[in-house]
């Protein structure tokens, strides 16, 4: 048994890491389309979010700077969005998916022409990436059998922006359920038209939503390439912003859900890292290609209404037009 | 039926300017990048069509756009969002793979055929779960049809690593197909009639289908009763429930026909070109086929045209890739732009327009 925990505490501790930019993207879905808007594009924002984070933590060495030109990279994408599917009404779903081509091509043309190695960053070390935090007591409590290893190898020696993707979920149900701009957000996205009535600016309001799904996609995106990893990969986020789209719909759009639906996929994307751990102990052959899959076949499972029904916001994706019917 | 201004606009002139607004961007970033956008150009139009070699890849690639573009446009007319033809392509890919592995074909024109309804079939079936759901348990088509790629990318991956791959061999692909299944290339068709067309080009007869199954299309939409009956099912689902069209067969119909035109892809791209199986049968085409329906206002004439001009961009951005240090993703940033212009901001460029277009017509009624 013993050594079961020995095993399973490295997979569930990368599953929390893996598990972060899943949570920091889907929260970010959340904000947007909660205020009726869909976005596709969460996958293209954490893409430039990674990339610039990535080339700024080197140019100037310091990770803070790079997190912050991250942020911005993707904030601007979101303004795009924002500017096509609020502004001038556009189909959102298409900007979205213009959004993930522009990421692509941008940041490999920019890394090509910047660093010149073949479309990445060079590796980046010391200063320019975040360190892992490093909780009180760690060594005493290490001391204590099962929940000392529990404590010191899995919650704590995590980057901060784990704890702070964590902490995120609390305060996301918090201004969602408990504020009043969460309720005038849920209101954007269910009945556009009563928000308006009330005086409240819907487009004001859908852009809040934009902006803050860019600042946390901002978040997810810089994560990969400072924390998780050491700098940027031609399309290193290679379908997140996707999982992270299929974990809002498993989570039926709810920040706790949100958080075990990451959890989950994460999980998963964990033990496809380390398959052998599970044959050892379950002697059970796990398919990496089905593990892959999981996350979509199940989000597909949820959406077929078999189990649970998804139901999204009512006003979601839909361009809200002053008046009625325009 | 009477076309009037705001119709000629939208289908002429918004896909012009939205295509010079992206290329004025690109040009802006080749500059940003220290090279010249002009001499770029240049050597775009000269390595895409300056050679007989350079039209062998432009139309080739366009073959390949044309099947996805048609595949993404006849959904849209019945206002269903398929963005699974990269998915419903990559079914087509194995489809075509197995009938031409398992199937000991005496000539090439029964094997097309035989690939032909493998590569539809398979397409179809990948675009008929999600229909159904749509249609019968109410999900969501954009987000299945994305699943669905991600689903079948996995799928290809088990069969490519596990069953597919022959003994022996390393990287994940299936053997190559037999010599009875080579698809006659245009150098073969076009050298009996004079032309002397590059040997060492994959464009191939599927090329000549490819414009085929745009008429087809274009008589099935426009001439036809299910045709019409897609087409109002699209403009209006109430009218279409009142006039007694059945919104399950409509949409079980056009996604249907929608995965079996994404899935006539692989017999360009596998049959004809890479003649086994591989891992990413598709290469990103799937999502093309969005851009040059979009672009090409989701009509057949539209769509060859907007393919051929994508077809240039991909050999034309490759020449340039080879030649000067503007990486090839430049491709994919035009792409976007032209996505984002023509697809989601066509609002911006249509309003200033259509302004411009009734000022002028007041000052003439008022001369």
């Amino acid at each position: 048994m013993s050594e079961l925990a020995a095993d399973l505490i490295p997979v569930l501790d990368s599953t929390l890491r893996l598990s972060t930019p899943l949570l920091l993207a889907c929260l970010a879905g959340l904000f947007s389309e909660r205020a009726g808007v869909f976005d596709l594009g969460l996958e293209g924002k954490m893409l430039a979010a990674a990339f610039f984070s990535a080339a700024v933590a080197f140019l100037t060495d310091s990770v803070w700077t790079g997190l912050a030109a991250g942020v911005l990279a993707s904030v601007v994408l979101a303004l795009l969005h924002g500017l096509a599917s609020i502004s001038f009404r556009g189909n959102q779903l298409i900007s979205g998916i213009a959004i993930n081509f522009l990421a692509v091509g941008m940041t490999a043309m920019i890394a090509r022409s910047w660093f010149g190695l073949g479309g990445h960053t060079p590796a980046l070390e010391g200063g320019s990436r975040f360190d892992a935090l490093h909780l009180p007591f760690e060594g005493i409590v290490a001391q204590v059998p099962l929940v000392g290893p529990l404590y010191a190898e899995l919650i704590s020696g995590h980057t901060i922006l784990v704890y702070l993707s964590l902490a995120l979920v609390p305060m996301t149900w918090w201004i969602f359920y408990r504020t009043r701009l969460g309720l005038r957000l849920r209101a954007a996205g269910e009945a556009p038209d009563a928000v308006e009535t009330a005086g409240i600016s819907v487009v004001g309001l859908r852009y809040i939503a934009v902006i803050l799904c860019g600042v946390l996609c901002g978040l997810a995106g810089a994560y990969m390439a400072t924390g998780l990893h050491a700098g940027f990969v031609n399309e290193m986020t290679a379908g997140r912003g996707f999982i992270a789209l299929a974990a809002l719909i498993f989570a039926k759009w709810r920040p706790w859900a949100a958080l075990w639906s990451c959890l989950l996929f994460g999980f998963l994307q964990a033990l496809s890292l380390r398959p052998d751990l599970f044959e050892r102990h379950f002697s059970i052959h796990l398919q990496l290609q089905l593990l892959d899959a999981l996350p979509y076949i199940l989000t597909v499972v949820i959406l077929a209404g078999f189990v649970g029904k998804a139901i999204p916001p009512k006003a979601c994706g839909v361009p809200y037009v002053k008046g009625g019917a325009g | 039926m009477q076309r009037t201004m705001s119709d000629r606009v939208d289908i002429v002139l918004i896909p012009i300017i939205s295509l010079f607004l992206a290329f004025s961007i690109s040009a802006l970033i080749i500059a940003g990048i220290g090279e010249d956008p002009f001499e770029a150009a240049a050597l775009m139009v000269s390595g895409a069509l300056g050679s007989a070699y350079g039209w062998g890849y432009t139309l080739y690639y366009a073959t390949n756009f044309i099947f996805v573009g048609l595949a993404f446009a006849v959904a849209f007319h019945a206002r269903l969002f398929n963005i699974g033809g990269e998915g419903q392509a990559m079914l087509g890919a194995l489809g075509t793979a197995l009938v031409a592995l398992h199937i000991p074909w005496p000539h090439w024109s029964l094997a097309l055929l035989g690939c032909g309804i493998g590569a539809a079939l398979f397409g179809a079936f990948w675009a008929l779960i999600p229909a159904w759901m749509q249609a019968r348990r109410g999900s969501h088509i954009v987000i299945t049809t994305i699943m669905f790629n991600f689903i079948a990318a996995a799928l290809l991956n088990y069969l490519l690593v596990n069953h597919l791959r022959p003994e022996g061999s390393v990287a994940p692909g299936s053997a190559l197909f037999p010599d009875a299944v080579h698809l006659p290339t245009l150098h073969d068709i076009l050298s009996p009639l004079g032309f002397a067309f590059s040997k060492s080009t994959p464009a191939n007869i599927t090329a000549f289908l490819s414009v085929a199954a745009a008429i087809l299309l274009w008589f099935f939409l426009w001439r036809t009763r299910t045709g019409y009956e897609i087409r109002t099912f699209g403009h209006s689902e109430n009218a279409a429930r009142y006039a007694g069209i059945d919104p399950f067969r409509i949409t079980l119909i056009a996604m249907g026909l929608s995965g079996a035109l994404a899935g006539l892809m692989a017999l360009n791209a596998t049959m004809g070109e890479s003649e086994r199986l591989i891992l990413n049968p598709t290469e990103g085409a799937g999502f093309i086929g969005i851009a040059v329906a979009l672009m090409g206002r989701c009509h057949p004439l539209g769509i060859v045209l907007a393919s051929i001009l994508f077809g240039f961009l991909y050999q034309g951005g490759a020449e340039l890739a080879l030649w000067t240090s503007i990486p090839r993703e430049l491709i994919v940033v035009i792409q976007a732009l032209v996505i984002l212009f023509t697809g989601a901001l066509d609002n911006m460029v249509r309003m200033p327009i259509e302004r411009l277009l009734a000022r002028s017509k007041r000052a003439r009624s008022k001369a």
